[in-house]
């Protein structure tokens, strides 16, 4: 529990609640960067630099980073073409990413892939899928293996409101469960479905939570721009699915402060409701939650102008960096490392 | 050595591959229990437990991507999917997922996993059980595609896929199921890529996989006795990787290509390996390469219909006689 005294005092040593000063930090740096490369590749699409499309998570920060924050190093992440934010959480390097969104060599596969497919298993982040639902199956067969070998490790699988309404949401939940595997399925409800309200095409208020007892599974519906919460939601359902006690399903509210891709300018918005939801913003409740546990501004300062300069640095390492080589153009199709398909 | 089916041989070749690898494990609708639909899984619950051997939910999406992401963590499933005509309800991760992680992610992600499938027709089940798929397949740049015709071809070409470190598609064919052939005790590994000459001869090349093999060995018997042609039949065994010298050999010694396929007519894999012999044997050859294929058409499930709608050995006399105007 909060030590009320402390944080009514304002020195910043000796918080002790559950999560503590320096989980705190990492929560609040988490989100800084996850805001700043984001914001950083929109700027980059502006001039041209950016190139094919992009699927920002501006105003989603708070459970990658909550999430990420929670999992341990072995555990896995899959998501989708929305992806940048869950690779940034587990620590790729900005330029790694934004390398890739400029499609230059430095980027983390050489260009080959793209922002929709952003991947590095040695960070645990097993790929950014851009098929709508294809990776909640793939992050059962994660979650198998490490029930077959006695691994600890958890498979962490997130995915947009819309991913509900596809056939393979329902084949992964019904699996996930008879066989009671160590995944943790994360939808991110920003209200929309690429253009459309999710209200409109579904048949339930919440499209996750709400189908949630269709797999025997708790209702667990989150506020997604709080951090603390995301996190705390994130260990209990981690702790679950290690001690063998199956999967989670759980619905983060969020909102998108961008529309759905680099094209959209999401006019079909209500006017007033970006405002209302920016009141809300994840990085500014988590400010406003630092001071009140006693963490100074000059903590705070010093983290938003260490993660500026860092995004700085790496924009101009992928602006210098040079195209992909033409040697690469056919390699690793197949795992001789070639695309050779006859002799 | 013993008499085996090729539905045994599907049990054989997995228990094999799962007795040399504990990573080696096996998932699909009905075949751990029961033994599978065509009862080609029988007895590898027994064997191997239900930890290895385990029974799906009609979920054929959760079926493929379960072993993509054990194969991606360091498992090598072999997944069944039924029949091949269901590999429709789950083609994303057999043409986006599969066999593009690789490539997109430069190298940094594996895909080592076998589906196995029963595929073809011969059964009266109608249009939507009794496909040929492997053109579906065969176009799909890095899967590899492998169909075999015998006994001993299902156990060696599975043992060379599991071992395989890319997507294989295993297309086994229902109508063979039953069949028998001569195995050899003790393990079979053989190699993807390579084609077997199941029957030399000087006057022609008949190229055919999986049920259109015995079709064009029992055509090539007839024409070399009752009209003196004589042909070389090619068992293609594998679309991709595909033993193209093989087939070129042989159309340098013959000088004449004919297919059977049993996939309807468009875009079949005898398209492309004929367009591969106009492109780099034309000189070899005497006349025009000939296709013989299932018309382009749904398939029938009336007998009488199914039998006269695919390649019969009567065609494919009738086809290679008429060109050779023997």
């Amino acid at each position: 529990m909060l030590d009320k005294a402390t944080a009514k005092s304002g020195t910043k040593t000796t918080l002790n609640d559950d999560i503590g000063e320096a989980i705190r930090l990492e929560l609040y740096r988490s989100q800084v960067n996850i805001r700043e490369c984001e914001q950083r590749a929109y700027d980059l699409f502006l001039q041209n630099l950016v190139k094919g499309t992009s699927h920002l998570s501006l105003g989603q920060e708070a459970i990658a980073a909550g999430f990420a924050t929670a999992m341990r190093k072995g555990d896995l992440s899959f998501c989708t073409y929305r992806g940048h934010a869950h690779t940034l959480a587990r620590g790729v390097p900005f330029e790694k990413v934004l390398g890739e969104l400029m499609q230059r060599d430095n980027g983390l596969m050489r260009g080959k892939g793209g922002s929709m497919h952003l991947m590095s298993p040695e960070h645990g982040v097993m790929g950014s899928y851009a098929i709508i639902g294809a990776h909640l199956p793939i992050a059962c067969g994660a979650a198998w293996r490490a029930q077959y070998k006695g691994d600890s490790d958890v498979s962490v699988c997130f995915f947009g409101d819309g991913t509900t309404n596809i056939g393979a949401f329902h084949e992964a939940l019904n699996f996930a469960v008879i066989w009671k595997l160590p995944v943790v399925f994360v939808c991110e409800n920003n209200l929309y479905m690429e253009y459309t309200p999710i209200a409109d095409v579904t048949a339930v208020p919440n499209p996750a939570g709400d189908r949630a007892a269709a797999y025997g599974l708790e209702k667990i519906v989150i506020d997604g721009n709080d951090a603390d919460v995301v996190y705390r939601t994130a260990l209990k359902a981690f702790d679950k699915a290690r001690s063998g006690g199956g999967p989670s399903l759980i619905e983060c509210l969020t909102y998108r402060h961008s529309g759905h891709s680099r094209a959209d300018p999401a006019k079909y918005r209500p006017e007033g409701e970006l405002e209302k939801w920016k009141e809300r913003d994840p990085i500014k409740i988590y400010r406003e939650r630092l001071k009140q546990f006693g963490i100074g501004d000059d903590v705070v300062a010093k983290i938003d102008a260490e993660v500026k300069r860092m995004v700085e640095e790496a924009t101009e390492t992928c602006k210098a960096a040079p195209n992909p080589p033409m040697d690469i153009l056919t390699t690793d199709v197949y795992a001789d490392g070639g695309f050779a398909w006859r002799n | 050595m013993a008499e085996l089916t090729y539905r045994d041989a599907v049990a054989r070749g997995i228990a094999q591959e799962m007795t040399r690898d504990p990573d080696v494990v096996f998932l699909g609708e009905d075949v751990a229990k029961a033994g599978g639909v065509f009862k080609a899984t029988v007895g590898l619950l027994d064997q191997f437990g239900p930890l290895r051997v385990r029974d799906t939910p009609i979920s054929e999406q959760a079926i493929l991507g379960a072993a993509m992401g054990a194969a991606m963590t360091g498992l090598k499933p072999i997944a069944e999917i039924m029949f091949s005509d269901f590999f429709a309800v789950c083609f994303d991760y057999i043409a986006n997922e599969f066999p593009k992680s690789r490539y997109m992610t430069n190298g940094q992600t594996k895909c080592p996993l076998v589906v196995r499938t029963g595929n073809g027709a011969g059964s009266r089940f109608g249009a939507q059980h009794s496909q040929s798929v492997e053109n579906w397949c065969m176009m799909i740049p890095g899967l590899k595609v492998v169909a075999p015709s015998s006994p001993v071809d299902v156990i060696g070409l599975l043992a060379a896929s599991v071992r395989d470190p890319d997507p294989v598609i295993f297309l086994e064919h229902k109508s063979l199921y039953a069949t028998k052939g001569e195995v050899p005790d003790g393990e079979i590994l053989d190699t993807l890529g390579t084609a077997k000459i199941l029957r030399p001869g000087k006057d022609a090349t008949i190229l055919a996989l999986a049920l259109m093999v015995p079709r064009a060995l029992a055509a090539a018997e007839r024409l070399a006795a009752e009209y003196g042609i004589d042909c070389e039949v090619i068992d293609i065994r594998s679309l991709v990787p595909l033993d193209t010298q093989t087939i070129l050999g042989s159309v340098a010694k013959t000088h004449r290509a004919f297919s059977v396929e049993e996939n309807p007519r468009l875009c079949g894999w005898g398209a492309e390996i004929m367009s591969i012999i106009a492109d780099e044997a034309f000189y070899d050859l005497d006349g025009p390469l000939v296709r013989i294929t299932t018309p382009h058409c749904p398939l029938p499930a009336a007998d009488i219909l199914e039998d006269a709608i695919l390649p019969t050995v009567d065609r494919i006399v009738d086809r290679v006689r008429k060109t050779l105007n023997a």
